[in-house]
């Protein structure tokens, strides 16, 4: 690793603060970060850790009855935490990496990281969350914007993520067994007024919405809407671990799943 | 460099480090106890898992500088008082747990961070929580074995020594 400071504020706004210095960097889990510079690609001067900001841990309803996570949360407590109000997305927060890995990574990490394997987006963009920032709030529609690219601006940290509850909901990850990354998984949600579908790992633009499986889905919930349904393989991720046409067809039989699953 | 003040298996410890400096480096090479194993440095084979505040957390993807105040638990803060074997080590010794025993650490305090929040887990349930930790020697089964036999159930049905 090339030589850089570690700071840890107690506060959002210490932490804002520190951020604006020359190439600093925030610092959620560290579950990426950390290999990331160890392979010295990035190099930053500052790291500001986000473990100390209490006030954007935990998990919680909001009045309006939606599931507020903090960025700062782990992923071993939103296993925990959400399982009552939302057991699709406890269940996929504890199937990421390993029990270790849970117990430092964080989903405002995650989402900021937006690696295209990563399973956190699929479950935002599905769900039609809101990604909350320092600043201001952005729908999950606007915040993907693909590969390792956010809206987030510098110095930018996530300090909540509001899900809308769904009727009910699955996440089926097809997993790469070394790096337990998704070789491609698909997050459903149905809601009141129509189901979401979103899949990651699977595309070049990394996580997206399909759309025609979430109209297939919206007239009739069952695994038989999507019959003759298909991704082309065109832009999806090539690479050791499967073709594009191998990831385009996952694509169908993870939604498949993820609907019969959906609870 | 930062100071930092933990308290290492029960004695608090303080240290100048580099904002680089990994917890793996700050326990072997600053407190010399190397029993915590470095085999990938990746984040991906568990061999230098250690506890951070009761939890099983991988010591070579965590900075010293974000373990100030925190309690830290080691492989060598696993032995009883008498310097005798504790009870998952002594169940990986019974159930040959291990071969070179270059993961063995690691396993050790996964298995410790397990039994803390389920005493009586199934097969599955080890071999599940087991994910992140990488053994090239025993094939697991004994691994799998001795843990259950250290919370204490009948490892009679599990296959094979
Ligand atoms: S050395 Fe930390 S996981 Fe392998
Ligand atoms: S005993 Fe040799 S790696 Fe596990």
């Amino acid at each position: 690793m090339y030589s850089f400071d570690v700071v840890r504020p107690a506060t959002v706004a210490d932490a804002i603060e520190a951020l604006a210095q020359d190439e600093a960097l925030p610092l959620g889990g560290g579950q990426t970060l950390i290999p990331t510079l160890k392979q010295r690609l990035s190099s930053p001067s500052v790291l500001v850790s986000l473990s100390g900001l209490a006030e954007i841990q935990g998990v919680c309803k909001t009045d309006d009855g939606k599931l507020a996570i903090g960025g700062g949360t782990k992923h071993v407590v939103v296993a925990r935490e959400a399982a009552a109000d939302y057991p699709a997305l406890a269940a996929l927060a504890g199937n990421i990496g390993d029990p270790a890995v849970r117990n430092r990574g964080t989903i405002g990490g995650s989402l900021a990281n937006n690696d295209p394997s990563a399973c956190y987006p699929s479950a935002v963009l599905a769900s039609g969350a809101t990604v909350v920032t320092n600043k201001r709030q952005i729908a999950a529609d606007d915040y993907f914007q693909g590969m390792f690219t956010t809206a987030l601006d510098e110095g930018e940290i996530i300090t909540e993520v509001r899900f809308p509850i769904p009727e009910k909901a699955a996440y089926m990850k097809f997993e790469q067994p070394a790096s337990r990354f998704a070789l491609t998984g698909v997050f459903v949600a149905k809601y009141a007024d129509g189901v979401r579908v979103a899949v990651t790992g699977a595309s070049e633009g990394g996580v997206f919405r399909w759309t025609e499986a979430e109209a297939a889905l919206s007239s009739k919930f069952s695994p038989d809407a999507l019959a003759g349904l298909t991704v082309p393989a065109d832009g999806m991720i090539s690479d050791l671990h499967g073709t594009g046409a191998y990831r385009a067809h996952l694509v169908g039989v993870m939604t498949k799943r993820a609907v019969a699953a959906a609870h | 460099m930062t100071e930092v003040t933990m308290t290492v298996n029960g004695k608090s410890v303080t240290k100048s480090v580099k904002g680089n400096t990994l917890m793996t480096e700050f326990l072997r090479e600053e407190l010399r106890l190397t029993g915590t194993h470095v085999g990938c440095d990746t984040s991906q084979c568990g061999a230098c898992v250690i506890h951070v505040n009761g939890e099983a957390i991988k010591a070579c993807t965590m900075f010293a500088a974000e373990a100030q105040g925190s309690e830290v638990t080691t492989i060598e803060g696993m032995a009883n008082a008498d310097g005798s074997l504790g009870v998952i080590q002594q169940a990986f010794q019974d159930h040959h747990g291990l071969q070179c025993g270059f993961c063995t650490p690691g396993m050790v305090m996964s298995a410790a961070a397990l039994l803390k929040d389920n005493p009586k887990p199934t097969e599955h349930e080890i071999r599940d929580y087991l994910e992140g930790n990488i053994c090239r020697c025993t094939g697991y089964h004994n691994i799998v074995k001795a843990i259950m036999a250290a919370s204490g159930q009948d490892v009679s049905g599990i296959a094979a020594e």
